[in-house]
């Protein structure tokens, strides 16, 4: 079982400098063609200062940063028994390159389901950038499929 | 293209749908690269195996990105203000993705009118893998 002791846990801060190259190669691998997401011509033409990072991209700050998986192994979670559940982001200014972006993530809740053949973790995380001003909030929920 | 406005849109339009090509070991090495996302079970046969996987799987976040795009690609993505996704099956090698999405409902929020949007993907078996829900401000 997971220790609760971990509910209420601070992850170290996860900076994510937002470069242009990166979110093409994100939306490569996406498969995204709207110019928005790749010319900075075009972002521009749509009102952004550069390119703007898609919706699901601040995902990336705590794996860049290690510290997504590092929370795994606290909890002693066997990467073969982690599953991701659920995923939100409520979004409050966009994000683009040029921008750097700090994730600062408390692990809110920890219960089961059948017995602790299902374990879930809840995790809310807040993303900033450099002047401080709310970028997004995220909500993560981890399974550990026993 | 006409730009999706409040008073046009109607609770029971459908998104233009998404259709992806099938997943392949080059979509989830990419993607593993440019998320972020380096965990071994979705790039690696070997330690899929180990986990008692036939083989490698998509990252959740994938699927999520291309329910991104659907949203992205009918209304700007300034005007994206929740995105919710709930994943309830894994997307396997060849998995042909097709994301979907709904206006269910017409609403004020925060002062902002806004659609909500149920969302879906699913594969061309009509096995759904992620639902999801989205909330857009429209002008």
């Amino acid at each position: 079982m997971i220790d609760k002791k971990w509910i209420g846990h601070e992850l170290p801060p996860s900076v994510l400098p937002i470069e242009r190259s990166r979110l093409q190669f994100f939306a490569k691998a996406i498969g995204e063609t709207d110019p928005v997401y790749t010319d900075t011509a075009a972002a521009r033409d749509a009102g952004y200062p550069d390119l703007p990072a898609p919706p699901t991209f601040l995902f990336a700050a705590e794996l860049d940063s290690g510290a997504a998986f590092r929370l795994i192994d606290d909890l002693q979670i066997p990467i073969a028994k982690l599953l991701h559940g659920e995923q939100s982001f409520s979004f409050h200014k966009p994000a683009c390159a040029g921008d750097t972006v700090t994730v600062r993530s408390t692990v809110s809740d920890i219960y089961d389901k059948k017995n602790g053949a299902l374990e879930f973790v809840v995790k809310l995380s807040r993303a900033t950038n450099q002047r401080d001003e709310l970028v997004a909030e995220l909500r993560s929920v981890l399974v550990c499929k026993n | 293209m006409n730009p999706i406005e409040f008073d046009t849109v109607q609770v029971g339009d459908a998104l233009p749908a998404l259709q992806l090509p099938p997943v392949t070991r080059t979509t989830l090495a990419l993607f593993a690269g440019a998320s972020g996302d380096h965990n071994p079970i979705h790039i690696d046969i070997d330690v899929a195996r180990r986990a008692g996987m036939p083989d490698v799987f998509a990252q959740g976040m994938l699927g999520m990105a291309w329910l991104g795009r659907l949203l992205t690609g009918w209304a700007p993505q300034s005007r994206l203000r929740r995105f919710d996704a709930r994943f309830q099956g894994i997307t396997h090698l060849g998995n042909a993705m097709r994301c979907s999405g709904t206006v269910v409902e017409k609403l004020e929020q925060a002062g902002e009118r806004c659609v909500r949007i149920e969302l879906l993907s699913a594969n061309q078996f009509g096995q759904t893998k992620i639902v999801g829900e989205a909330l857009v401000a429209l002008p």
